[in-house]
């Protein structure tokens, strides 16, 4: 990665995120993300890896220090403005897959895309293509309960890159499930990645992390490595 | 790059936590379905039967009195004087007048029946002009005439003729020893109950055959309708004016307008029922809500990570209670058409189903189901999404 070629999609500097109660989560994280990077962050429970998810996702807002994501300033930006730049630019894979239980694969994927004015038929015909791309392609019409626990995961993933985001956050994607579907869906985020998605997956599992090209390791609110 | 949610996607969105939990969904709109059905149905069924009542009121008339002998002042029964019906006839402002007399007498299908087995029915002498005064009509037959009134012939009121199984003129029955035939038998007469259970003849014949005095137990009168107040207050002073305080004057109509008046205040009644079911039916699409809120707080925290705003959300949390209290509004309009239309039938009215009624119904379930949803969708709405995610 040369520095004139990349472009940074994610900024955090001297981060720090303290709750009510005095616990300090994060203290003082400074992290770049570049475009087309597929890196993981490690670290075991209470290292604070949630909370940097949660503020890297700008779900929730530093108590000090800033966050940028695409070249936006997150501390300048109201609750719609903050939304905004989800619809558009921030991409979600969670643990438990989160999918709405009345609607089809294809409908679920489409949701990726209604917080950003798309009109249903443009939502649909971009989550068809986003399911071919995550290989279920013949499971468009079904509904979450009648798909194993991989491929709810694979349309989670689909549904995550449908508006084409800046970066894809993947919260232990793999923690619900077996280790050979667990290890399916990782070579599908490496495919993805290969196809210029840029991905953060926050995990407990070192032997996961140790697998992607970049690592960061977290312990008690800070950043202990980063290769 | 603010977030932005298409109108027609807030009405489907809304839709989707009734698309997931249909019975849910239908179980919560019945209470309001049920509300406004009630108002509804009670609205038009008011309507129905007073535009009937309006109706029966304007062939029947308000202009018809009827005088009656009241009692002496020493608390015996009176009597009219022979010629108050020929004196009334002469009042300005009176069209028509006619009169009654209630006979002593039983009437019966044979001779082998007891006479005191009257069935409830009375005998009596009435005036050939008494039909036209009261604007009866036949369904058999013909009324008395001044020359049947002279002879054995008997019209018959619509109850008398049941009661005694007679559906056909000529038949024979049996008066005091003596037999009649039936000339006619009368429709029901809605401001005179009394002559429907009767059995009429002349004064002539009643005279004759039963040793009958001439003078009328009930006086039928028909005024002008913008005469009917002044020719009220000398009918007393004309028909007795010997005694006038011995004479009773009432207006039929007057108990037909006061069911009209009875039956408003029924609607005032059933209508605070109505309005008590919308409530309930409004607490339990709150009570809904609220606990779709609670269990779908995976859901608010996912919609939010996809891009909604708070007011995305709270948009989705007001539209679907809106949803269920339209689908509940929309439902009991056509519940409260139904009823009505098939109450209004089976009482011969005509089918009134009041606009306002509609507009009313469906506006009070939209008012209420956005009342409902106020405080769930708030309480989604200000859900943090970092909590919202938490895992369960």
């Amino acid at each position: 990665m040369s520095a004139t070629a990349t472009r940074t999609v994610l900024a955090l500097e001297d981060v720090v995120k303290q709750y009510a109660g005095g616990v300090r989560a994060l203290d003082g994280v400074t992290l770049r993300v570049e475009a087309g990077e597929l890196m993981a962050i490690v670290g075991p429970s209470g290292s604070g890896k949630s909370t940097l998810l949660h503020i890297m996702g700008t779900l929730d807002r530093p108590s000090a220090g800033s966050v940028s994501v695409a070249g936006h300033d997150v501390s300048l930006l109201d609750d719609r403005a903050l939304a905004g730049l989800r619809s558009r630019f921030i991409g979600f894979v969670f643990q438990q897959f989160f999918l709405i239980d009345g609607m089809t694969a294809l409908e679920n994927v489409a949701q990726g895309l209604l917080y950003s004015a798309t009109p249903s038929r443009e939502r649909l015909a971009a989550a068809r293509l986003a399911l071919q791309r995550v290989g279920l392609a013949h499971r468009v019409l079904h509904h979450p309960s009648q798909l194993s626990g991989g491929e709810r995961q694979r349309v989670a993933i689909a549904r995550a890159v449908v508006a084409r985001p800046a970066v894809v956050f993947a919260d232990e994607p793999t923690g619900n499930l077996d280790s050979r579907t667990g290890a399916e869906v990782l070579a599908l985020l490496r495919e993805l990645n290969d196809q210029g998605a840029t991905l953060v997956v926050i995990t407990h599992d070192r032997e996961l992390a140790s697998a992607l090209p970049r690592c960061v390791v977290m312990r008690d609110g800070r950043v202990v490595s980063d290769r | 790059m603010s977030s932005r949610l298409l109108l027609a996607d807030i009405a489907r969105v809304a839709a989707v936590g009734l698309r997931t939990r249909k019975l849910r969904a239908a179980l919560s709109a019945l209470g309001i379905a049920i509300g406004i059905a009630s108002v509804v149905a009670v609205l038009g069924l008011s309507e129905s039967s007073r535009a009937g009542l309006i109706r029966q009121l304007d062939e029947l008339g308000t202009n018809l009195l009827t005088i009656a002998p009241g009692q002496t002042l020493a608390g015996s029964d009176a009597t009219l004087p022979d010629a108050a019906t020929k004196k009334i006839g002469r009042i300005a402002g009176v069209q028509q007048v006619s009169s009654v007399r209630t006979l002593d007498a039983s009437v019966r299908r044979t001779d082998h029946i007891d006479p005191d087995e009257t069935g409830g029915l009375g005998v009596a002498a009435a005036d050939p002009s008494l039909l036209a005064t009261l604007g009866g009509r036949m369904t058999r037959g013909h009324f008395l005439t001044a020359a049947t009134g002279q002879t054995t012939s008997v019209v018959l009121g619509a109850v008398a003729a049941r009661r005694l199984g007679i559906d056909r003129v000529g038949v024979q029955v049996y008066i005091a020893g003596r037999w009649y035939s039936v000339i006619g038998i009368m429709a029901s007469l809605p401001l005179a109950g009394d002559l429907d259970r009767s059995v009429l003849m002349g004064y002539d014949a009643a005279a004759a055959y039963l040793r009958e005095e001439r003078s009328a137990t009930t006086i039928y009168m028909r005024a002008a309708p913008t005469a009917v107040g002044r020719v009220r207050e000398r009918l007393a002073a004309t028909a007795n004016p010997q005694n006038p305080e011995e004479v009773t004057v009432s207006r039929p109509s007057d108990a037909l307008t006061a069911r009209a008046a009875a039956e408003s205040a029924f609607t005032g009644l059933f209508l605070g029922l109505g309005a008590v079911a919308l409530l309930v039916g409004g607490i339990g699409i709150a009570n809904t809500m609220v606990i779709s809120v609670l269990e779908r707080r995976s859901e608010i925290g996912l919609r939010r990570a996809l891009g909604a705003t708070r007011g995305h959300v709270r948009s989705q949390f007001l539209g679907e209670s809106l949803l269920l209290a339209a689908a509940g509004g929309a439902a009991g309009i056509i519940i409260g058409a139904l009823v009505i239309g098939g109450y209004a039938r089976s009482r011969g009215w005509e089918t009134v189903i009041p606009p306002d009624a509609l507009a009313g119904g469906l506006g009070a379930a939209l008012a209420i189901g956005a009342l409902a949803g106020l405080y769930p969708a708030a309480r989604a709405a200000r859900l943090p999404p970092t909590e919202a995610l938490r895992s369960v």
